[in-house]
């Protein structure tokens, strides 16, 4: 780890302009990637601004009915509140299925959407990777790639995204807020928070350098029994090989709407668009679920070692889709 | 029949009640209070940080080293590398050592430009604090000249060659009959394949040592199964004699066998503290425990069985092929319980290694029959399915009267009555024999048994123990508790032979000043160190007995010493007893201090007369995913 | 040789792979431009490492110390101030032995920094027991030997202390069927799944369950 100044941020404008005010600058808050990493010289930034005391830890309901979570929020915290677990309960299991305990009690809910992955090869310094050091190639293409993506991914770099929270915002519909060095502030709906790969897979998101996010706001709970189902190697504290996020509304024997989004496939929390189009007024069959699955897998590609997680995805999502109707 | 004839000549053993009564572990309230104090916690004046920095390649030699920033960077007060590492010996040949030499024989570090493994040491910063030596080891710039090397075990099997032994001293082949011509006849035939992984040790604490000079003595505070290697392996490495070393591990975070010999952070503390003249101290990170600390190798494995159709064995093979380092050989004795555990006429066995550019192997959590256990009793079960036959029943039919391979007796097996209580206590009998036919809901059901067989091992073992004028004992050995309870079981030992309280007795372990053990490791630790300590005690009461007799001061004057016991702190013989506290106050105001032995086992006669091992049966129900195939096991019977 | 920026370089593989085996490289794969060292020596006198001074709060006691701003909680406590009752075993937040308790909640202490936890209420291992008496958790784990080689205990310990406030505040799980209940009943599973931040290589788990089980029941 090399050596860092430390600062502790006053307020949220501060901690923006303290960390655009240098390009080494980076904000820490729960610090259990960040640090992580740091120790690896994974990340090496020069300056720490300390946002994990800011006043943005609570959640508050919105006018529309859904509640604003603030970037401060811990996971333990986000999961345990009484309105999430009962209003969007897809969100409390999926951050308990992610992590241990302790991290949970030290990851806020901004961190966790800006987790880095944890392909084997960006951890490694010694092997080549484009998010770590761009230009100088992807180990993983022709490496050890079980838990890599079969979505979205290049030829330059086919990490996955880690985080199961994120999954299940993205089938919610999170919008993330966000202030700026100066001061301004925008919304930015979380499906185009994450940004795929293509040629530049070190810019993982939309943020500029000092932005700070402020909030994650939920809309009012969709109809619908909200399920959240990973599969991975442990029973406990593992990451997913692949997870699916699903909300089925059901009018009668048919599906009126449904909402689906997958993690562990992608470098990005996966919305399957096609998979929901395909069960719109469907009925809810195994024949729906086998060709939304189908469809929201048409397009992937394995790369060897994670050939298995395209069946696997797909057998996932019939499997949640049938549990999300059997009580829905 | 070692263990049972010891009993024989000491009915009394348990008459105090204090052996197989479970007691709380004495070290207990140290270690949930944080008061066990591990290796790199020890705390010495002026003490400095190390960190190791290892080789980016796997294969090649360093051209060129520049370590000027990191000699530069704040806090730091050395950097080694092989340029001004102290000379050491260099790595000894390849082959399979001796048993003894391959615990002692000198292994150096950052000895040579030349990296034979990837993550090999290649630089040591030794600074103020962790932060500063962690941090200069990243500023260390080195150009590799890169080879290309040999990473994957199936891919050179061609290359396999067989050693000139196993682990242990074992043969590396053994043939009984004519197995080929057998199996090509026999009516039922199962061949098999299995391959299983590298696997890494890791126990939860890190290798680390704290290395202190005081003028030509060197003192290693570190994590050790086995003092006496630990010394004997840095004396050699370090070119001193023995007697400087002192090796200090009273409390050991866990070892499975990585800790048996001294890795590179004990010989590189030595090392630095020497050059700098003060205490230096170094933990393997975790990262850094998988290629550094020891490792069981990838390995190949082909079990052949033929059988009739009663299933009876007619012939079993056992071929082993092995990863091994190019440098040091380990050959794990794999297909070596093969030869002693069921009957066939006709039998094979053979360990064949392929040499890799990897670290050199070591000995891992129950060497030979965990690997190969895990292959042949899957066999078993393939044979037990293609019969139809209960796998219980199968092992039950080819149970041997008598060592198969050696030609001796059994001291002891229970095999097959092992697995008839634990199919009771598992509920073997809801076992469905048909493949995917136990559901609960969307999961498949199924239940698996296996047998256990481990081999007696006993190391040669001294103990020494004194008692004082308070009746209190003291009990010292090298041995070591890693977590088996060894503390607790050799204070069980000791006040039941003495007849004293357990709060009466101390049992002081891990300082290579004591008497020298074998150790732990192999499960002989407890066997080795725990006969030793019953032997000393013997002596000890009999030194007492004899003083007792014989003394003015002694209320047990000329009494029978044939009758005499010890029991409840007093000494009795006859009618006559006297408190022990009191005895020797009367008649050794200094106490009395009594050392005993016990020989290593394969130099005695029951060694070759009987064939020795424990035996176990392992019972287990796994659930399956029929979604996802997630695996997940659900109850373990051992 | 090329100059290169340390952080956009080719590394190893992709010099390698050009056919140049003998590029500069950083230890961590990193090419630069750089002469070698022509000796390497002990430093004389090396400059001491930037530090700042915290105030630290550990098992009621007020602490004022100077350290390195990189240094972790868990490097503060078991290098710097004596309290070696935390572990390292990963220093990653993978293994748990270095669990301890801030303002009563549970963390890795090697994965937040030590200059975080300014004014913060740190328990450590050392400072359950009141006097020789031991916390019902710390007497559970030696009632149920809920352990072997000790080195993941205080972690373990610390680890069910905040566990078991969790599950009285009502937090579910991962293993909770229904995650809206108002209140928890801690099942082998559930202290199963709970634990599962901290491993135990010497695998006490059934003893462990067995200690904090008896432990919950006592409370």
């Amino acid at each position: 780890m090399q050596s860092f100044t430390y600062e502790r941020a006053a307020s949220a404008e501060q901690a923006a302009a303290a960390v655009a005010a240098r390009p080494d600058a980076k904000f820490i808050s729960g610090g259990t990637n960040l640090l992580d990493l740091m120790k690896l010289e994974i990340e090496r930034p020069a300056h720490l601004v300390d946002i994990s005391r800011l006043p943005l830890d609570r959640i508050e309901e919105t006018v529309e009915g859904g509640l604003r979570v603030g970037a401060q929020v811990r996971n333990s915290d986000l999961a345990a509140d009484p309105r999430v677990r009962s209003r969007y309960p897809m969100l409390t299991q999926a951050l308990l299925a992610g992590a241990s305990g302790q991290i949970r009690n030290k990851a806020s809910t901004s961190r966790n959407l800006l987790q880095r992955t944890r392909c084997p090869y960006f951890y490694d310094r010694n092997m080549p990777c484009n998010k770590r050091q761009p230009g100088s190639g992807c180990a993983a293409l022709h490496g050890f790639n079980r838990m890599h993506a079969v979505l979205g991914a290049s030829e330059t770099c086919i990490a996955v995204h880690p985080s199961d929270m994120a999954v299940a915002m993205s089938g919610l519909d999170a919008r993330i807020e966000t202030i700026s060095p100066g001061g301004e502030t925008r919304t930015i709906p979380i499906g185009d928070f994450h940004r795929l790969p293509e040629a530049m897979p070190h810019v993982e998101t939309v943020l500029g350098h000092g932005e700070m996010i402020t909030a994650v706001s939920l809309p009012p709970p969709p109809p619908g029994r909200q399920v959240y189902r990973k599969v991975r190697d442990r029973a406990s504290y593992a990451f997913a090989l692949v997870s699916v996020a699903a909300i089925v509304e059901k009018s009668g024997d048919r599906i009126r709407s449904a909402r689906i989004a997958m993690g562990g496939v992608a470098a990005k929390p996966w919305r399957a668009t096609e998979a929901e189009r395909a069960l719109a007024g469907a009925a809810a069959s195994d024949g729906a679920f086998t060709d939304a699955a189908e469809a929201a897998l048409a397009g992937a590609v394995g790369h060897g070692g994670n050939d298995f997680k395209i069946p696997l995805a797909k057998r996932t999502m019939r499997h949640t889709l049938a549990a999300a109707v059997e009580s829905a | 029949m070692t263990e049972t004839k010891t009993s024989e000549n000491h009915p009394s053993e348990t008459r105090n009640g204090l052996i197989g009564r479970p007691i709380d572990r004495i070290d207990g309230p140290l270690k949930v209070t944080g008061d066990a104090t591990y290796a790199y916690e020890n705390a010495l004046e002026g003490t400095a940080y190390g960190y190791i920095l290892g080789a980016a390649v796997a294969k090649g030699r360093i051209a060129e080293i520049d370590t000027a920033e990191a000699e530069r960077a704040p806090a730091v007060l050395l950097v080694m590398t092989h340029r001004n590492a102290p000379a050491q010996p260099d790595f000894g040949p390849a082959v399979t050592p001796t048993v003894p030499e391959v615990f002692t024989r000198a292994r150096p570090a950052l000895n040579s430009e030349r990296v034979r493994y990837y993550d090999e040491p290649v630089a040591l910063v030794v600074a103020e604090t962790f932060e500063a030596a962690r941090a200069a080891a990243g500023l260390i710039r080195i150009r590799y000249d890169e080879e290309p090397g040999l990473y994957d075990l199936p891919a050179h099997v061609a290359d396999a060659y067989a050693p000139k032994r196993t682990n242990a001293g074992f043969e590396t082949d053994s043939v009984v009959g004519d197995f080929e011509s057998v199996f090509a006849a026999a009516p039922v035939k199962i061949d098999a394949t299995y391959r299983t992984p590298f696997e890494h040790h890791n126990p939860m604490e890190p290798h680390a040592t704290l290395a202190a000079w005081s003028g030509n003595e060197l003192t290693i505070r570190t994590s050790a199964q086995t003092l006496a290697n630990f010394r004997a392996g840095v004396a050699s490495t370090l070119r001193i004699s023995p007697e400087r070393v002192r090796i200090v591990s009273p409390f050991i975070g866990g070892g499975f066998g990585s800790k048996l010999i001294a890795h590179a952070d004990t010989i590189l503390a030595a090392l630095a503290a020497q050059i700098l003249q003060r205490p230096v101290k170094i933990a393997l990170t975790r990262q850094q425990m998988f290629a550094n600390a020891g490792h069981r190798a990838e390995m190949i494995q082909q079990v052949r069985l033929g059988a009739d159709t009663g299933g009876r064995l007619t012939g079993i093979a056992h071929d082993v092929w092995s990863a091994t380092s190019s440098f040091e050989e380990y050959c794990e004795q794999t297909a070596v319980f093969a030869r002693s555990l069921y009957a066939a006429p006709n039998r094979v066995t053979r360990h064949r290694l392929v040499p890799l550019d990897i670290n050199r192997g070591e000995w891992m959590r129950s060497p030979g029959e965990a690997p190969g256990m895990l292959a042949f009793e899957c066999a078993m079960d393939e044979l037990a399915e293609r019969l139809g036959l209960d796998p219980i029943e199968l092992r039950i039919r080819n149970e041997p009267a008598q060592d198969p391979e050696r030609g001796v007796p059994f001291s002891t097996r229970n095999l097959v009555a092992c697995m008839e209580e634990g199919a009771r206590r598992f509920g073997w009998e809801r076992r469905n024999p048909t493949p995917a036919r136990t559901r609960e809901g969307r999961k498949l059901i199924g239940y698996g048994m296996a047998a256990a067989i481990r081999p007696n091992y006993i190391g040669a073992a001294t103990a020494r123990v004194a008692i004082d004028r308070g009746g209190r004992v003291t009990a010292r050995l090298d041995m070591t508790d890693i977590g088996t309870g060894t503390y607790t079981i050799l204070t069980q030992i000791a006040a039941e032979s003495l007849g004293v309280p357990i709060s009466s007795v101390k049992v002081e372990l891990g300082d290579s000043r004591f008497p020298r053990t074998a150790g732990s490791g192999g499960s002989w630790g407890a066997a080795s160190a725990g006969s030793a300590l019953h032997n000393a005690c013997n002596a000890l009461k009999e030194r007492i007995l004899e003083t007792a007799r014989s003394s003015e001061a002694s209320p047990l004057r000329g009494v029978n010493a044939t009758e005499a016991s010890f029991a409840d702190s007093e000494v009795r013989a006859g009618q006559r007893s006297a408190s022990l506290a009191d005895l020797i106050r009367r008649i050794a105001p200094d106490g009395f201090e009594a050392e005993g032995s016990v020989a290593a086992g394969a130099t005695t006669e029951s060694y070759k007369t009987y064939s020795q091992h424990s035996y176990g049966a392992h019972f287990v129900e796994v659930a399956v995913d029929c979604d996802t195939g997630e695996i997940r096991m659900r109850r373990m019977l051992l | 040789m090329a100059k290169t920026d340390n952080r956009s370089g080719p590394t190893r593989r992709t010099v390698l792979e050009g056919g140049v085996a003998t590029g500069v490289l950083l230890a961590t794969g990193i090419r630069v431009d750089a002469e070698p060292a022509d000796t390497v020596t002990a430093a004389a006198s090396p400059t001491p490492v930037p530090t700042m001074p915290m105030s630290l709060r550990i098992n009621a006691k007020d602490l004022a110390v100077e350290l390195d701003p990189r240094t972790t909680l868990l490097d503060a406590l078991r290098n710097h101030l004596g309290l070696t009752g935390s572990k390292k075993g990963c220093d990653h937040g993978q293994c748990g032995a270095c669990t301890v308790l801030v303002d009563g909640r549970r963390i890795n202490s090697c994965l937040t920094l030590a200059a975080m936890h300014e004014g913060d209420e740190i328990t450590t291992v050392e400072g359950l027991a009141e006097g020789d008496r031991l916390h019902p958790v710390q007497a559970a784990f030696v009632a149920r030997d809920g352990f072997q080689c000790g080195y993941c205990t205080p972690g373990q310990i610390c680890s069910a202390v905040g566990m078991l406030g969790e599950a009285r505040a009502g937090w579910p799980s991962h293993a909770s069927a229904n995650v809206a209940a108002a209140s928890v009943a801690l099942t082998d599973a559930e202290i199963r799944e709970r634990m599962s931040g901290n491993i135990c290589r010497c695998a006490a788990y059934p003893n462990i369950v067995a200690a904090i089980r008896d432990a919950a029941e006592e409370a």
